[in-house]
């Protein structure tokens, strides 16, 4: 229990992926001009990214290994992620129309966030097994949300702002996110190892 | 002659950002006095660096960018930029140090931004922060209290990099008070054993518990002169406090006592002059509470669990982050409005 309590805190917060490992940036730049957009395109991905986590352990343990398949992993887990996105879409589109229009365009956009590969590699190169996989998968969504919405509402502020021209847009974005990275730096050695 | 008819209500004009940031220098100069009592010149000299880098940045940029130079800086936010930011660093830091932290505040985390009033980090903090991370080394520089290094030797050791014979940095400084407990609570000594050396004062750590006194003096007339609103302060002290008492409570063995969380860092001058910085901080008055309260769970999680032995400026930085959020959910109701309304 304490292991998945580390594990869960060293995703969000110590290791997060979009500020200290760097992943998902392009999700990150592109649809955090409004703080709504944001929310939708962070519940899509905590969805997607939790169950693709659980599917790319399942498939990685029962089809890749047994079979002696190892070097397939990363094109597998790609087919996974895309299928689960599909899967996903459908359903929602079936069961829940409304959520369905408020995800819009980001659930296909999804597949091509490297930060669900990332944790879906990351999981088999730490050995985890299916819990911490689910719990890992979980752990980086609720990072990456958390992060993607602060940065909204904090884009929506710098719109407004007198910005010199040159910096103006991703510039000052890019720059935004940097500070936001060393302020993360805060948490590291919250948990070792 | 000029009688001029001025209709009512006839109060004294205040609150001009000139004014504001007048106040804010004048309430920093007992604590700053303090400090150069206790730790020598070095806090002068990071002081003078601070400033007039600050000041130059500050007006290249304007010049840069085609303001009003004179009329922009005489509103004194730059200078407080660099004060903050020179009293956070130790006395014994190089010369580079006050300055490449001060030119970081002031140009990237200021003026990119559109300077006075847009920028969504406190710059004194960014500044702060690049500078631990950059330079952990340097930051390390702070003297033993009343260590006795004269103005000429302070400006060798800080512009030259020369010591006095016979002397040594190690000899020469000491880890600060947080950091020494969180070292030596690493080699499992308790706290109870480390209270017998001099390292505790009266309620926080000798020194320090003084510098924090008159910071909290120079906050209190501060909040006299309606300067600051009590929420940012009294939520983060009181968070501070209440989660020091928790674990304080529970083992005593290893945690330090409420007093010395709160006297023996950067507490005071966080709560009172930082974490009120009125352009970084959250602008709603239920918002302010909840950014206050962040900054200070959020510093004691650091000081306490995390790698670095304050946490003031990282969960300064951490809640500005959150401050446009936390607006955007505690907007305060339209008057004449039933809260279900927009």
């Amino acid at each position: 229990m304490t292991e998945l309590a580390l594990i869960l805190v060293s995703t969000v917060l110590v290791n997060n992926f979009v500020l200290v490992k760097f992943l998902g940036l392009c999700p990150f730049m592109g649809v955090s001009r409004n703080v709504d957009t944001a929310t939708g395109m962070a519940l899509a991905t905590t969805f997607v990214l939790t169950l693709s986590a659980v599917c790319s352990y399942l498939a990685n343990e029962y089809l890749l290994q047994p079979l002696g398949l190892e070097y397939l992993r990363t094109i597998t887990f790609i087919l996974v992620i895309a299928a689960v996105v599909q899967f996903t879409e459908m359903v929602v589109h079936k069961t829940s129309p409304l959520l369905y229009r408020v995800l819009g365009i980001f659930l296909p956009l999804i597949t091509t966030n490297c930060a669900v590969l990332g944790v879906a590699l990351l999981n088999t190169q730490e050995q985890h097994n299916f819990l911490q996989s689910a719990v890992y998968g979980f752990g980086a969504a609720i990072g990456f949300s958390m992060v993607l919405i602060l940065f909204s509402a904090m884009r929506e502020r710098i719109a407004a702002a007198d910005v010199p021209v040159p910096f103006r847009g991703s510039a000052i974005a890019l720059i935004t996110a940097g500070l936001m990275s060393l302020a993360f730096m805060g948490f590291s050695g919250l948990v070792k190892g | 002659m000029d009688f001029g008819n001025y209709s009512s209500p006839h109060f004294p004009v205040s609150g001009s950002v000139a004014t504001m940031m007048r106040h804010v220098l004048f309430a920093l100069l007992p604590g700053s006095i303090c400090m150069t009592w206790f730790f020598g010149p070095g806090v002068v000299c990071n002081l003078v660096l601070a400033a007039l880098t600050a000041i130059c940045s500050e007006a290249g940029m304007l010049y840069l960018r085609g303001k009003p130079v004179r009329s922009t800086l005489a509103d004194s936010s730059a200078l407080v930029t660099g004060i903050l930011l020179a009293l956070a660093l130790p006395p014994l830091a190089p010369w580079w140090i006050p300055v490449i932290g001060t030119l970081f505040a002031v140009i990237v985390a200021k003026q990119l931004y559109g300077g006075i009033g847009y920028n969504p980090f406190n710059p004194a903090m960014a500044g702060y922060v690049v500078l631990l991370i950059s330079f952990p080394l340097e930051l390390t520089l702070w003297p033993a209290p009343h260590a006795g290094l004269g103005l000429s030797d302070t400006l060798a050791l800080v512009f030259l990099d020369t010591l006095p014979a016979g002397m040594d940095l190690d000899t020469l400084t000491m880890a600060t008070p947080m950091d020494s407990v969180r070292t030596r609570l690493g080699l499992e000594q308790t706290i109870p054993m480390m209270q017998d050396g001099e390292l505790f004062g009266l309620v926080g750590a000798g020194g320090w518990e003084w510098v924090n006194f008159w910071f909290l003096i120079g906050g209190l007339w501060l909040f006299k002169a309606r300067v600051i609103q009590w929420q940012i302060p009294a939520s983060m002290l009181c968070a501070l406090a209440g989660m020091a008492l928790v674990f304080y409570l529970l083992d005593p063995e290893t945690h330090t006592s409420p007093a010395f969380q709160l006297f023996s860092g950067a507490a005071m001058l966080g709560a009172f002059f930082i974490a009120t910085d009125p352009v970084s901080a959250s602008t709603t008055p239920t918002g302010r509470l909840f950014y206050g309260a962040g900054i200070g769970i959020l510093t004691y999680i650091i000081r306490h669990w995390g790698g670095y032995p304050e946490g003031i400026a990282f969960a300064v930085l951490l809640m500005n982050m959150a401050a446009p959020t936390i607006d955007y959910y505690t907007q305060p109701r339209v008057f004449g409005k039933s809260g279900d309304e927009t």
